[in-house]
C-alpha cells in the first residue's frame, strides 16, 4: 500500500517547499496583477508592485480578499483566465442571495483531484478501494471534488450523492464499499440507521471515512468510528479555494495537513488582522499559489483555528491546521451547507416591505441538523383563515429552501415572541451539541 | 349589511387564549360570537364584539397581530332545518363559504345567528341579495344585544 500519493511533494524538505512556494507565489501575484483588474487596482492603491512580493514574508503586504470582493465582481470578475479556458463552474451560497462563483481550468480540476487523491491515500486508501461518495453532486463542491480524487486514485467510485438512507446502506452492504465520504453528521446518522435496516456493522466493509464540510468534535469521531467500524478522517476545504481536500488529517490525527505546495495558510488576529505565530488561534487566511482559473490572494476563510509547522510523525512536511473551532462571521453550517442569516432576511424582504422579525433555530435531531425559521406574523402576513396562513408558511418555506438549498421548517409566531436583546432580535439559536 | 369581525393570530400556548380574551374583558368589551381555527402551531381567534374599533386598539396596544374583516351575519329562527335552508340558498347561488360559525342569541325573534365569510365576498354579496335569508347589519346586531 502506498504511503503517499505524491511522495516528492509530500515529503520534500521545508527549504525545498519554501522555495517552491516562493516561486509559485511570485508567479501568482504577477498573474493576477496582469490579468485581474480588481487585484491590480487594489495593489496600485497601496503602491504595491508584483516585484515587491518575493517570499512568504512579503505576503502580509498584500491586501485581503473576501467573499464581498467576490460578490462585487460577480460572476467572473476575479477569474484570471478567459472563459474559454474554464472547464467547470461551481457556486456556493452567498450572504445576500448572490452566489459565490468559482471557475476551474482543466489543470485546476487535475490539481483538485490530485489533492483529493493525496487525502485519500493519507487516510490509507488505494486503488483497490470502493469509495461511496454521499456528498451532494452539483454546484456544491463536495460530491464532484471527492469523486475526482477517488477516480484519479484508481479506486471504484459510487457517486451515491445525498439522501435515501435505505439505498445508501443497501449499496454499502451489497457493493462492499470500503471508503465513505460524507458529512460527519450524516455518517453518524448512517451509523444509527444500520439497525433500522436490519444491518450491523459486521455486514459492511467500511474501513475509512473521510468526513468534512461541517465542524465536528473528537467525541463525534469516536462515535462514528464505533458505529461504522472505520477510521475517521477530517477533511477541510472551501469552494473559493478549491473544494474539499485543501487539508486533511493523517493517521497521526494531530491536525490537518494543508497542501502547502498549492495553498499558503496564515492565521491572523480577527481584530487587528495581523499575522499570528504558530499555535495561536485566529482566522485562517489562504493564498492559492497553484491555481489558474481563480487564484485568490489572502482569502479570509472566516474559519477560526491555529497552525503548526512542527514536523509530523507521518513524514509529511506540510503544515497542520487545527480543527476549525468557530467562525468570525455569522455563517452557520447546516448539513454541510453554508447558511447566512441575511439570506433568510432577503427572502422575507421579498414578501413584505419591512422584514418581519425572524429567528433561526438549529437543532440536531437523530444526528441530523434541523433548521426551523420562526417568523413573527406581521399584519401583512396575517390572514384570517387558516389556508391563507398555511399558504404564506409554505411559500416562505419553499422560497427559503430554494435560496439556501436545504430543507427547513417555517413556524409563524406572535409578534414580540422572539427574544430581543437591546432592541435587536437574536437571529440564531444553535442548540446543536457537537 | 356587513359587520366587522376582529381576528387575532395566537400561538398554541397554554394560557394564551385566556390572556387575550382577558384584555377585552378588562376594557368592558362584550363578545357576541367567537370561533377559533387552529393548527398544531397556531390559531386564529375570530370575534364579533360590542365595539370592534376599540377592541382593535386594545389588542394592537398589546402588540398582537390583529385584523378587521367584513363578515355577514345571518339571523334565523332557532328551529330544525333553518340553517340547512340558508346553506341551500347560498349553494343555489353558487356561493362558497370561506368559513362560518353559528351561535344562539337571546333575542325573541332572531334567536339564532350565523356568521359567514364568503369566497369572493364582494361578488357573492351581489348574488346573495335575491336569497331568502335575513342579513342583519352592525346596528341590528347591537340592538339585539340590548333587547335581550
Amino acid at each position: 500500500m502506498k504511503k503517499y500519493w505524491n511522495p516528492y511533494i509530500e515529503t520534500m524538505s521545508r527549504d525545498e517547499l519554501t522555495a517552491l512556494q516562493n516561486l509559485r507565489l511570485r508567479a501568482t501575484v504577477e498573474k493576477v496583477y496582469q490579468n485581474v483588474s480588481y487585484y491590480r487596482d487594489k495593489m496600485q492603491k497601496i503602491g504595491l508592485l508584483p516585484a515587491d512580493i518575493q517570499t512568504a514574508e512579503d505576503l502580509k503586504k498584500l491586501p485581503f480578499t473576501t467573499k464581498q470582493d467576490m460578490r462585487d465582481t460577480y460572476p467572473y470578475g476575479l477569474f484570471a483566465e478567459p472563459l474559454e479556458a474554464i472547464s467547470r463552474i461551481h457556486a456556493s451560497s452567498g450572504t445576500t442571495g448572490k452566489q459565490t462563483v468559482v471557475g476551474y481550468t482543466k489543470r485546476d480540476l487535475d490539481l483538485w483531484s490530485e489533492c483529493m487523491a493525496r487525502c485519500l491515500v493519507m487516510a490509507g486508501a488505494d486503488r483497490t478501494d470502493i469509495v461511496q461518495v454521499c456528498y451532494g453532486y452539483g454546484l456544491f463542491t463536495g460530491g464532484l471534488g471527492a469523486h475526482g480524487g477517488a477516480e484519479m486514485l484508481g479506486a471504484a467510485v459510487i457517486p451515491a450523492s445525498t439522501g435515501n438512507t435505505r439505498r445508501q446502506i443497501t449499496m454499502m452492504k451489497d457493493f462492499g464499499s470500503t471508503v465513505l465520504c460524507c458529512t460527519p453528521s450524516y455518517a453518524l446518522f448512517l451509523g444509527d440507521s444500520l439497525k433500522e435496516f436490519g444491518c450491523s456493522k459486521d455486514d459492511i466493509r467500511l474501513k475509512i471515512g473521510v468526513f468534512g464540510a461541517e465542524p465536528w468534535t473528537p467525541k463525534m469521531r469516536a462515535e462514528i468510528e464505533d458505529r461504522l467500524g472505520l477510521e475517521a478522517f477530517d477533511i477541510y476545504g472551501l469552494s473559493e479555494i478549491l473544494g474539499p481536500s485543501v487539508s486533511q488529517d493523517c493517521k497521526c490525527h494531530q491536525g490537518l495537513h494543508v497542501w502547502e505546495d498549492s495553498f499558503m495558510p496564515e492565521i491572523v488576529d480577527t481584530e487587528t488582522l495581523e499575522p499570528l505565530p504558530d499555535g495561536e488561534r485566529g482566522e485562517l487566511v489562504i493564498t492559492t499559489i497553484n491555481k489558474e482559473g481563480l487564484p485568490l490572494i489572502r482569502f479570509r476563510t472566516r474559519d477560526i483555528g491555529s497552525i503548526t509547522h512542527e514536523k509530523c510523525g507521518c513524514g509529511r512536511v506540510h503544515a497542520r491546521m487545527s480543527k476549525v473551532t468557530g467562525r468570525s462571521d455569522d455563517m452557520l453550517i447546516i448539513r454541510g451547507v453554508n447558511v447566512f442569516p441575511s439570506q433568510i432576511e432577503s427572502v422575507l424582504l421579498e414578501s413584505s416591505e419591512i422584514a418581519p422579525h425572524y429567528q433561526i433555530i438549529v437543532e440536531r435531531v437523530n444526528n441530523l441538523d434541523l433548521m426551523t425559521v420562526e417568523i413573527e406574523v406581521s399584519e401583512n402576513l396575517f390572514s384570517d383563515y387558516v389556508k391563507g396562513l398555511e399558504d404564506t408558511e409554505n411559500k416562505l418555506k419553499a422560497r427559503i429552501e430554494s435560496v439556501l438549498g436545504i430543507t427547513c421548517k417555517v413556524r409563524l409566531t406572535e409578534p414580540k415572541s422572539i427574544q430581543r436583546s437591546e432592541g435587536k432580535a437574536k437571529r440564531v439559536i444553535d442548540k446543536r451539541i457537537i | 349589511m356587513l359587520i366587522t369581525q376582529i381576528s387575532i393570530f395566537i400561538e398554541n400556548k397554554p394560557g394564551r387564549l385566556a390572556e387575550v380574551i382577558g384584555y377585552l374583558g378588562k376594557e368592558n368589551i362584550n363578545i357576541h360570537a367567537l370561533s377559533i381555527a387552529d393548527t398544531t402551531d397556531f390559531g386564529i381567534l375570530r370575534l364579533i364584539v360590542s365595539d370592534a374599533g376599540q377592541a382593535w386598539n386594545i389588542l394592537k396596544s398589546r402588540g398582537l397581530t390583529v385584523k378587521q374583516t367584513d363578515v355577514i351575519a345571518v339571523a334565523l329562527r332557532h328551529k330544525p332545518g333553518n340553517l340547512a335552508h340558508v346553506l341551500e340558498e347560498l349553494e343555489g347561488k353558487n356561493i362558497s363559504i370561506e368559513y362560518m360559525y353559528a351561535f344562539t342569541s337571546r333575542s325573541k325573534v332572531h334567536d339564532a345567528m350565523v356568521i359567514f365569510r364568503l369566497d369572493h365576498q364582494d361578488e357573492a354579496l351581489e348574488r346573495i341579495k335575491g336569497c331568502d335569508i335575513e342579513i342583519i347589519g352592525a346596528e341590528a346586531l347591537q340592538r339585539l344585544d340590548r333587547e335581550a
